[in-house]
């Protein structure tokens, strides 16, 4: 029996037949309207969903790689559906990249097809998890940092992006709560456990400024309000940073200051100095290693060829295979 | 059933469909409004809220649905039912799309839903969450708010976890008699 015969057998009707590694699915903005706005760069609205899409893909991918190695059934079971709401978030918006390029590339091409340089996701959501409190430190960064995000894309002069944005606010809203909860319960828990969610919630604060540095198409983008300028997220973040290392009676990293937030509305004068303060730390730390090193340019940490080894490793091999 | 034997003289006019005199054709909206949620299988998608228009044309019917969630694993099912369903029930041209907006929200389960759900052991959505302004609060606390049990009746019921079998579903348990169940999460 060749190899084809053997998915052939497996296959009960021929409208049924999915691309072995793809989605193979509808595509899931099938029927939504989808024009441009007038006077919106199509290839720079393309790049800003890749940019967001990836984040996505490889956030989930990551948690994907957690189901049948959590510590509880509970926790395989919410982890898995973080990983599909986050997988659905993808979905749509690499179709809608695919769609606003008009190269003849589909979301599966873009998954599978492309390579590490072309990849555009932040490199915290790269990172390999050595244990659990490690992932929940990282999802909580993640989700923290894109509810503030897509929150703000609500109000996107893309009408697309803006639902997509719309339904993803009220999907990571649960995935901010359960990790943050996580990090409170382990953080006020035993010696044991608050001490490695100290060394869990330390080992992040690294990755989390290249979040607030903006690409060049983010900065054009939400000058004409269709994106998100990432460094105005700073403030919200560090704020829900801040709540849940106290709620968890950690404490913030050294080095870190985040933004004093307990009275600070009653300062203007600290309301308006934490934020540029924060973004001057950002750039600086961007400077640092020079702010065309990071994701958002195609530059990456080495664990994401072993990620896309084995997110693509089928497709190119098999393409076209079906089951 | 009862509204199909009200209307059977229809059924004559639009002989040809694999209906006897007998029974009525059925609307394009009935037909589509009765297909299960693969998921929920008590409920329609009229039940759950997702099915958002149906719209006879001259060659067939264009359906419009909405995903509950963005990884929704189901949507792909209800597409197929939804055409084999309207198919069957002689639409010759069905046409399945997506709206993205307004998002899905658990308020557009109907009353009839939130009944099959609790005659199901699973516990209805409260109200989906409204804010006024400002950024999204963060939930600290194990749960959301007062879910009573739908076996008993008990209001204190506990949250084992967030997220259950699906997205959709959290998991309690009840002090009083006992028993786990799901809560559909308002979102």
């Amino acid at each position: 029996m060749s190899f084809d015969a053997a998915y052939e057998a497996l296959t009960d009707h021929d409208d049924d037949a999915r691309w072995a590694y793809g989605t193979g699915f509808a595509d899931p903005l099938a029927g939504v309207d989808t024009a441009v706005p007038a006077g919106v760069d199509r290839a720079e609205l393309g790049a800003y969903c890749v940019m967001l899409g990836d984040d996505a893909l490889i956030m989930s991918h990551r948690l994907q790689q957690w189901v049948t190695r959590s510590p509880e059934l509970e926790d395989e079971l919410a982890i898995a559906n973080i990983g599909l709401d986050l997988l659905g978030q993808a979905r749509l918006l690499l179709s809608r990249a695919a769609e606003v390029e008009s190269a003849g590339r589909d979301e599966d091409a873009l998954a599978y097809l492309r390579d590490e340089g072309d990849f555009r996701n932040v490199r915290l959501t790269e990172r390999a998890d050595p244990d659990f409190a490690h992932l929940i430190a990282r999802l909580l960064a993640f989700a923290t940092w894109r509810l503030a995000l897509l929150d703000r894309l609500t109000a996107s002069a893309d009408p697309v992006l803006a639902a997509i944005a719309a339904k993803g606010v009220k999907e990571v809203t649960y995935h901010r709560d359960y990790a943050a909860q996580w990090v409170v319960r382990l953080g006020d828990g035993t010696d044991l456990s608050h001490e490695r969610m100290q060394v869990a919630m330390d080992a992040i604060v690294p990755l989390l400024d290249e979040l607030f540095v903006a690409h060049e198409t983010e900065l054009r983008l939400a000058e004409a309000g269709v994106a998100v300028d990432p460094s105005g997220l700073r403030e919200e973040f560090d704020a829900v940073w801040a709540q849940v290392i106290e709620a968890a009676t950690l404490r913030p990293a050294s080095g870190h200051a985040p933004a004093p937030v307990v009275g600070a509305p009653a300062d203007p004068a600290a309301g308006a100095v934490s934020p540029a303060v924060s973004q001057a730390a950002g750039s600086a730390a961007g400077g640092a290693a020079g702010p065309a090193a990071g994701g958002r340019h195609g530059v990456h940490t080495p664990a994401m060829a072993e990620i896309l080894a084995e997110l693509q490793g089928i497709a190119r091999s098999l393409p076209g295979g079906a089951w | 059933m009862t509204r199909a034997s009200a209307t059977a003289v229809s059924g004559v006019a639009a002989g040809g469909v694999g209906c006897t005199a007998a029974v009525a054709v059925p609307s394009a909206r009935e037909v589509a409004g009765r297909v299960a949620d693969p998921e929920l299988p008590m409920l329609t998608l009229a039940d759950l809220g997702i099915l958002r228009h149906v719209e006879e044309t001259q060659d067939g019917v264009v359906v419009t649905i909405t995903p509950t969630y963005s990884g929704c694993p189901a949507m792909d099912a209800i597409r197929d039912d939804l055409t084999a369903a309207l198919r069957g029930a002689g639409y010759a041209r069905v046409d399945v799309r997506t709206v993205l907006t307004p998002a899905w929200t658990t308020d557009w389960i109907t009353v009839a839903g939130r009944e099959k759900l609790a005659a199901a052991g699973i516990s209805a959505p409260g109200p989906a969450p409204r804010r006024a302004g400002g950024p999204v609060p963060l939930t600290l606390g194990a749960s959301r708010r007062s879910v009573p049990c739908p076996r008993c009746g008990h209001p204190g019921t506990e949250e084992i976890a967030a997220f259950s079998a699906t997205a959709c579903r959290a998991l309690r348990r009840c002090p009083a008699c006992r028993e786990p169940f799901e809560h559909v999460k308002e979102i």
